[in-house]
């Protein structure tokens, strides 16, 4: 008996679709057109975050250790400094090696070559794992003995922070925003085919009908109308993005912005697009038959 | 069986429909509720149908209590009720035999059932023959036994017939209350809200009169002249 309400539910909601088939199909282009914008905003947010996760990869800061210990004490203070919390890496770096790397980066000009060899100080290039917590990292640093001072850039750690925290609020904004509009949209067409079908309703309460069994139909058209929008805008996305990664690609200006390839993401575009799209059917139609079960 | 005891019903707006309203049918009768416009007559089948509650008072349906009955039971209350109305209330759109199937699909029945039971009833009320039929292509008489079909289709205890006959000519009119009448003989309770007092006198059942929301008299036998 079971099987055969589902059959039967699943008949009354397919054909409702057809039923009211411009509608159908204005809903469905709605939900392509909400999902491939909130797609491409999520998607630049993502690619945004990972260009930003490679430059704070990027982002260190130096320790430098105070000029009277010597070199076997200043390579000690190591497990001291990678144990700091937040602290991914503390890299030594001798005054010797220190200097022929700044002699290197001026192109080993004459100019530099008489620098006495005690001019600079054993330091630490520590990378942090967190750019959030920089601050604070910087300041447990210059807490462990044996350090004399650091030269961090914080202000361009927390340029980064804010440019990922403002991406981040706006793709959520956007998509929260689009989904509300999405649940409207498809509330409104499953309202008319409510509207169209409140006789039968009456009628069906009239006769027993449970207001699961009446729930049932309208469900599953907003299921499938979601379905088949997800379905549409997925692939719709998946051109749209392949199409500006190779307009990227071939522009010499933008060459060193780098986009993550689609088949990349496409395992989580994909559950996704379904996952909200089912969810603005299903939402919507629920919302919908709310009034028109009161009989 | 129904039983109202002592029902009061008053709506939001203040309207008072029943005082004390005081009635019983029992099982397998055949009863008209007679009364003019605004007596109370469709607050009383709206309560019987769960549609409203009684502000007072204690109604029985079919083994339900109406007075607390909780939203999850009026589905299987309505389930022993059959419910015709005046414009029948049918789903245009469908076929006679579709009329059927959504209030058979309504209460879980399967498609074995369904396909069973439908020539069974359309050869009760005269219909055989029509199933595939868009009820718009039908006569209004023939739409009424429609609505009746639909109303046992379910297998219904009562049948509560509310004006079926206003929307027919006499004629019609004389064979829908002879179908149920023939519905009656086999066991099921029929209750039929009307004003057409010549069709009442021609059957001789129980007559309950009702007006400003009170009965004023309830006997067997064509009584609606008498009263009213």
């Amino acid at each position: 008996m079971f099987s055969n309400q589902i059959w039967y539910h699943i008949k009354e909601g397919s054909r409702s679709i057809f039923t009211h088939g411009l509608m159908s199909f204005a809903s469905v282009c709605m939900i392509v057109a909400c999902l491939l914008i909130m797609g491409s905003f999520s998607l630049v947010a993502v690619n945004v975050n990972e260009m930003l996760g490679q430059l704070e990869d990027e982002n260190e800061f130096l320790a430098y250790v105070d000029e009277s210990l010597d070199s076997g004490q200043s390579m000690s203070l190591q497990a001291k400094l990678a144990s700091i919390p937040n602290v991914a890496s503390a890299t030594y770096t001798s005054k010797e090696e220190a200097l022929k790397n700044f002699q290197a980066e001026q192109g080993n000009s004459a100019l530099f070559q008489d620098i006495p060899a005690d001019s600079l100080r054993d330091r630490y290039s520590i990378h942090v794992e967190d750019i959030e917590l920089m601050e604070q990292t910087v300041a447990d640093v210059e807490a462990v003995t044996g350090i004399a001072e650091t030269r961090a850039a914080l202000e361009i750690a927390e340029g980064f922070v804010m440019l990922r925290n403002v991406a981040t609020a706006i793709a959520v904004i956007l998509v929260v925003m689009l989904v509300l509009i999405s649940i409207f949209i498809i509330a409104n067409t499953i309202k008319l085919a409510t509207f169209s079908r409140r006789e039968e309703i009456a009628i069906m309460k009239m006769c027993g009908a449970t207001n699961w069994f009446i729930r049932w139909p309208f469900l599953v058209e907003g299921l499938l109308l979601g379905l088949m929008g997800g379905l549409v805008a997925y692939v719709c996305q998946w051109g749209v993005y392949s199409l500006i990664g190779k307009a990227m690609a071939e522009s010499g200006i933008l060459e060193i912005i780098t986009m993550i390839p689609f088949h990349d993401l496409a395992g989580v575009v994909l559950p996704v697009f379904v996952a909200v799209s089912l969810v603005i059917g299903g939402g919507g139609s629920a919302f919908a038959i709310r009034k028109f079960l009161q009989v | 069986m129904i039983r109202l005891t002592d029902i009061h019903k008053q709506y939001e707006n203040g309207t008072r429909a029943l005082k004390g309203v005081s009635v019983q049918i029992d099982d397998g009768e055949f009863v008209f509720l007679v009364g003019p416009s605004g007596s109370g007559k469709s607050t009383i089948i709206k309560l019987i149908t769960g549609e409203v509650q009684p502000t007072e008072g204690r109604l029985m349906v079919n083994g339900y209590n109406m007075t607390d009955i909780s939203p999850k039971q009026i589905p299987l209350m309505r389930r022993t009720l059959g419910v015709v109305f005046q414009d029948f209330r049918l789903i245009e759109k469908k076929t006679v035999s579709q009329n059927l199937e959504v209030a058979m699909r309504a209460v879980g029945a399967n498609t074995r059932e369904i396909q069973r039971r439908i020539p069974y009833i359309l050869k009760l009320v005269g219909l055989t023959g029509k199933e595939n039929q868009k009820v718009t292509q039908l006569s209004g008489g023939e739409q009424q036994r429609v609505a009746i079909a639909r109303a046992l289709a379910n297998n219904p205890s009562v049948i509560i017939a509310d004006e079926p006959t206003g929307n027919l000519d006499p004629a019609r009119s004389l064979e829908i209350m002879s179908l149920l009448e023939k519905i009656n003989e086999m066991g099921t309770t029929i209750l039929v809200v009307t004003h057409e007092k010549e069709l009442v006198n021609r059957f001789d059942k129980r007559v309950i009169a009702i007006e400003s929301g009170r009965i004023i008299s309830d006997a067997a036998g064509g009584y609606y002249n008498n009263v009213l």
